[in-house]
């Protein structure tokens, strides 16, 4: 739970810098300060922002990239697109989900660990990839797969 | 007669060298900007227009004419204070299959702001943004850290390249949405709005970002301006066919044996840019099905069609698609091209901004229908609804999504149309058999 004062107190500090069409830099900056934007943040930004709570709502529902639920501890990305699944990303999803206990596209009950599709990260040479806690991992074989799990796990 | 290795505008496309300034600088990069700009507003813009460069988004449109649209004494607000000029660049690089901004920005970084400069000083822009695909994240912190870079050899900011001329650059992240690549939906991201495209007219050259005379133009029309002034338009003229000119990063994927992002000529047909690049088709040439040949919006061509097609705008407009972004899909016999349209008809769906009615409602419908097409599960008579319905969303929306998610399934009607037939007859064998 993050506290309202805390999240004014770096709102404010981001509008004195005077930026035109701040909202989407806001949003990327209370995202990564905080890890997502807490719902109860809108008043706050609609109001430094001199917007309507709807026009800020409206705004991080449109954008995908924008959460409003904390994340899990950990997130594994698993890229699904061509050139990763014609290097077999399918069998390894199937052994990450398992091994996680967490089907594609879902967090964990416990809050330890979300596994989620990414389409292409670049780096289709070595693949299958995937993004583990924002670092990139190539050439995801079983190894590689027990080695994630107990990165996240511990 | 294929494109030489001296010819090359974007040396560094595979990432061999470092990005950096002095690496750029050693290939070529800001190499003496500043008398480029001395040639003037009026000479870049002409030199531009007689290279024969044409916009490399997808449209198409010539972009010296794009950059002269732009008003040459700064329009007077209200109170009588010029208002400035804006040159935004198009990095939302989002289409299926395109890679190829994405490669510029990572290896080559400094001919795009290079590129911003000289166009910005050309349209009498006060400023560029350039708005960055929010799931380019590594793509973003180099063109961030190349910025910081140019500013701090002063080739941007104050008085840039020591021309007289004050620009600035603007990196800007956006945020996941598909829709944001559309040049006024840009705009209203870029001014922290949701990414709704707007009515045009007016035209962003009259009325763009924050109300003031903007150009939006693609980061590949950009980074390649810089070298066409150094060169000449007659040398950049020089390749490809008439109204096709210059040379251009083509990104082959799909089934070839080596996929992969190359620079070559304009115009060079099919089957060269695959021999030569690509290592021929997977399986060989009687194996090859169709081809999406400029990014997912555009519609498939068989293979017979597309073999010895040169891969140009009009050329490709000759075999009834595109050359869009010249994101080059390969599909082998191997392809379930029913299934493979019915997943970009999906992509449509999920990607539609909401603000049109019937893009809102037609991309759903067209996937529900393209869904039971691909089970057999739809009766003959529903091919040619669902043309219609394409028909009733293609030029009825603000932006092209609603043509875009239109238009690869009437090329699959158009091309592919016994084998839709051939699902439901066997679907339908298949029920009488089990109901005996």
């Amino acid at each position: 739970m993050t506290d309202l004062e805390e999240i004014q107190t770096f709102i404010d500090r981001f509008v004195r810098q005077g930026m035109r069409g701040a909202l989407l830099p806001l949003l990327h900056a209370v995202q990564e300060e905080f890890g997502h934007v807490d719902p109860k943040a809108v008043p706050l930004i609609a109001d430094a922002l001199n917007l309507s709570r709807a026009e800020v709502h409206g705004v991080i529902s449109f954008y995908h990239d924008f959460r409003t639920a904390a994340p899990a501890r950990h997130v594994v990305k698993l890229c699904r697109a061509e050139s990763c699944q014609s290097r077999g990303s399918a069998a390894i999803e199937a052994e990450l989900s398992r091994h996680l206990g967490v089907a594609m596209g879902n967090s964990r009950k416990d809050g330890q660990v979300a596994l989620e599709p990414v389409y292409c990260l670049g780096l289709c040479a070595i693949g299958p990839n995937a993004l583990v806690d924002d670092r990139p991992v190539a050439r995801i074989d079983s190894a590689a797969v027990e080695r994630i799990t107990s990165e996240v796990e511990a | 007669m294929s494109l030489q290795d001296k010819d090359r505008i974007f040396t560094n496309l595979y990432g061999y060298q470092p990005w950096n300034l002095a690496a750029a600088q050693a290939r070529g990069a800001w190499d003496n900007t500043k008398d480029i700009l001395a040639k003037g507003r009026d000479l870049i813009v002409e030199e531009i227009k007689a290279s024969g460069l044409r916009g490399r988004g997808g449209a198409g449109f010539p972009t010296g004419m794009k950059w002269s649209f732009m008003p040459k004494e700064p329009p007077k607000d209200h109170a009588g204070n010029p208002r400035p000029s804006f040159l935004v660049i198009n990095a939302d690089e989002s289409e299926p299959g395109s890679c190829k901004d994405r490669e510029i920005i990572r290896h080559d970084p400094h001919l795009l702001l290079e590129g911003a400069l000289v166009a910005g000083f050309a349209m009498g822009a006060r400023a560029a943004y350039i708005y960055i695909r929010g799931e380019y994240i590594r793509e973003a912190e180099v063109l961030f850290a190349a910025r910081d870079e140019a500013y701090a050899a002063g080739l941007l900011g104050k008085n840039a390249c020591g021309s007289g001329y004050d620009f600035d650059v603007f990196v800007h992240r956006g945020a996941g949405a598909y829709i944001c690549g559309e040049e006024t939906a840009m705009i209203e991201s870029l001014e922290g709005k949701k990414g709704q495209p707007r009515l045009k007219p007016p035209f962003p050259a009259g009325a763009g970002l924050y109300g003031c005379p903007t150009t939006v133009n693609n980061v590949e029309s950009i980074a390649v301006a810089p070298t066409i002034m150094r060169r000449g338009a007659s040398w950049f003229a020089s390749f490809g066919r008439e109204n096709n000119k210059g040379t251009k990063l083509f990104q082959i994927s799909g089934h070839v044996d080596k996929p992969c992002v190359v620079e070559e000529e304009m115009s060079i047909p099919f089957r060269e840019l695959i021999e030569k690049h690509c290592g021929g088709i997977r399986g060989g040439w009687d194996n090859l099905l169709a081809v999406i040949p400029g990014g997912s919006s555009v519609p498939l061509v068989p293979a017979a069609e597309i073999m010895d097609a040169p891969m140009d705008f009009d050329g490709l407009k000759a075999v009834g698609s595109g050359l869009g972004t010249a994101a080059v899909i390969v599909m082998d016999k191997s392809t379930d091209i029913v299934r493979a349209i019915s997943r970009l008809s999906y992509f449509y769906k999920h990607e539609s901004c909401g603000q049109c009615t019937p893009c809102r409602e037609g991309t759903g419908w067209m996937w529900r229908v393209m869904e039971r097409l691909r089970t057999g599960d739809a009766a003959v008579e529903e091919i040619d609804m669902l043309q219609q319905v394409t028909k009733q969303v293609e030029g009825h929306t603000i932006c092209a999504l609603g043509d875009a998610a239109a238009w690869p399934i009437q090329g699959l009607i158009r091309h592919f149309r016994p084998e839709i037939e051939r699902r439901i007859e066997e679907r339908l064998a298949n029920t009488a058999v089990a109901a005996e």
